[in-house]
């Protein structure tokens, strides 16, 4: 119940900072396209979607619990797309950079993010991404997105982010 | 085994001058019980001097929270000699110990400072030096006399001519400070635009071990105090480099890298060879740091489901766990003496600093901050340096390793974080 109370916060205080961009430019990926909005029509015929349509690079973030780094299911399709995309795409790099919020030691805060970065790297290898395209580093709680000193952006620097070649 | 409380705060608050935003200003909290009263007269013709070097000698004494100034106003003339000191006054003024002292320009251009130290009761001479010395080298003389003081005084070297490294985070602006241990005369060894962490001072003081983020991921770098050249890498492998300590003796350092999977502790000379795999667990191993007789490593690992402090030979092998109250004990450090281990813990929600008799294993809470973190002892253990925050702007604290007094060191408007206390240097 805790849980769900603290899911429910962080998802209203996500959703509340608007001024924060939460997911990152998608990359100039050539053959990729973006899918359009979600379908708002009622869904009333089935239509058989596309393979290519399911991959949306867009979304570049994975949110932690604290002190956790197990990926939530939320984030499956979204590491699904990337890891697709880098199977399909053998020349291209990505970096993993995993944050974490501001409390406690500096240097066990770069051991977690990097556990958080690592997972992600497994997920993607799992999902077809080779383990030379793929390198997850820590940047600790050095690089907060966000800088109060609460849990509004406690929740958004607890987070993996994935960056293609040439973008960092 | 209960956490102490702080005792009321009694002590006065002593600002020191610094003009320069850059500089450090230091407060103390709390004072010492049994602090021993001196007098520290000017010393006759210390005008020659672009400072008062008695000024200094008084701050740093003070400033220990093991002695205590005596008001020295209203003698005339100065005495120079131990001959011309009216004991009967300074026994009435309550010193138990006096400075006198002078200071002159020398034929060739240098200076002398020469000073006694003088016991009032027995009315005798406990000790004196004499320093020739330029103009830029009085805040070090007078640290060194202060360092004379204390040590026979109280029978411990001083860590007054001592100095600190720690970090400033001003905007985008990174900067990797030296200063001395008073904060005063402190240098720019390195400014960046990426985060820098984790300085670490090599155990005879001329180089130092430190995280950057210039190439966007924490690479690991030894950089010599006195060269000015480009500072090479000394572990930049795939995944994450951080973490460095130095062993005792200077010969390795111990670091966390991730290029085998998960954080693990390495060993590696300073320049970065001899790479070797010190833990083989599937957890997070980070925070290494020698035990001062170099035969193990303290280190911190969640291995156990939460992270805890370890300690391993420091040629590796069997880990022993050292910390079990609680669900989050990290950055443990060592006394110079290899009696007190100091340690960050969560206690409700606010991260402490803890001191462990590793004989008894008693636990004394030192510090009630919120977010109070990255400890390290002076080079004789009498005080702890740690980074603190007030109204969430980063400060530095110090608390001596009883807990008795506290000391907040800050900078206006610029976070300052992570603290090394560097070693003795020479005599």
């Amino acid at each position: 119940m805790k849980k769900a109370l603290f899911s429910a916060l962080t998802v209203a205080l996500l959703y509340g900072c608007a001024s924060t961009p939460v997911e990152p430019e998608k990359p100039a990926a050539p053959g990729v396209q973006t899918p359009a909005q979600a379908p708002v029509s009622p869904p009333v015929a089935a239509r058989p979607v596309e393979p290519a349509a399911q991959i949306d690079l867009s979304k570049r973030s994975v949110f932690y619990d604290y002190d956790k780094y197990d990926i939530k299911d939320e984030y499956r399709p979204v590491l699904q797309a990337h890891g697709k995309y880098l199977a399909e795409n053998r020349g291209k790099k990505m970096l993993i950079q995993g944050n974490c919020d501001e409390r406690g030691s500096r240097e066990y805060n770069i051991a977690l993010g990097q556990r958080r970065a690592e997972g992600v790297k497994r997920m993607l290898v799992l999902m077809g991404a080779t383990e030379k395209q793929v390198e997850p580093v820590s940047l600790g709680e050095e690089k907060p997105r966000c800088t109060d000193h609460a849990e509004g952006c406690w929740s958004q620097n607890r987070r993996s982010d994935m960056l293609y070649g040439g973008e960092y | 085994m209960s956490p102490r409380t702080f005792a009321p705060l009694l002590g006065a608050i002593l600002l020191l001058a610094g003009p320069a935003r850059a500089q450090l200003t230091i407060e103390i909290i709390g004072g010492g019980a049994n602090q021993i009263p001196i007098a520290v007269l000017p010393f006759a013709g210390e005008s020659v001097l672009p400072q008062s070097i008695t000024e200094i000698i008084e701050q740093d004494l003070s400033r220990s929270a093991r002695f205590r100034a005596i008001f020295v106003g209203g003698v005339n003339p100065l005495p120079t000699e131990i001959a011309q000191v009216d004991f009967a006054e300074w026994k009435s003024r309550l010193a138990d110990a006096i400075v006198i002292g002078q200071a002159q320009r020398l034929p060739d251009g240098k200076l002398e400072v020469r000073f006694r130290l003088l016991d009032v009761l027995k009315q005798s001479q406990i000790g004196g030096i004499a320093f020739t010395l330029t103009a830029a080298q009085t805040r070090l003389t007078a640290h060194k006399i202060a360092d004379f003081i204390y040590e026979k005084m109280t029978g411990e070297r001083g860590v007054f001519s001592t100095r600190i490294a720690y970090i400033v985070k001003q905007g985008p602006r990174y900067e990797l400070r030296v200063a001395d241990a008073d904060g005063q005369n402190a240098q720019s060894i390195l400014i960046s635009s990426e985060p820098i962490m984790s300085p670490a001072w090599s155990p005879d003081g001329t180089r130092m071990a430190y995280v950057s983020f210039q190439n966007k991921k924490p690479i690991l770098f030894v950089q010599s105090l006195s060269a000015s050249k480009q500072p090479a890498p000394v572990a930049n492998y795939r995944g994450s480099n951080s973490a460095p300590a130095w062993s005792p003796d200077g010969k390795q350092l111990a670091a966390v890298l991730t290029k085998d999977g998960t954080s693990q502790i390495y060993l590696m000379s300073p320049d970065g060879s001899n790479l070797r795999r010190l833990t083989f667990s599937q957890a997070i191993d980070t925070e290494p740091f020698f035990t001062p007789d170099g035969q193990s490593i303290y280190f911190t690992s969640d291995r156990g489901g939460s992270p805890q402090i370890y300690r391993m030979p420091a040629s590796g092998g069997e880990p022993v766990r050292m910390t079990f109250e609680g669900d989050y004990n990290v950055s443990p450090r060592v006394s110079p003496d290899g009696k007190i281990l100091a340690y960050i813990s969560r206690v409700s929600g606010r991260f402490q600093l803890m001191a462990m008799d590793l004989e008894s294993k008693q636990i004394q809470t030192l510090t009630d901050g919120q977010r109070d973190e990255s400890p390290s002892f002076a080079p004789n253990g009498r005080i702890i340096l740690y980074a603190s925050d007030v109204d969430d702007r980063g400060v530095l604290a110090a608390v001596s390793s009883d807990g008795r007094f506290r000391q907040r060191l800050g900078i206006q408007a610029a976070d300052v974080r992570e603290p090394s206390w560097g070693p003795f240097l020479g005599n």
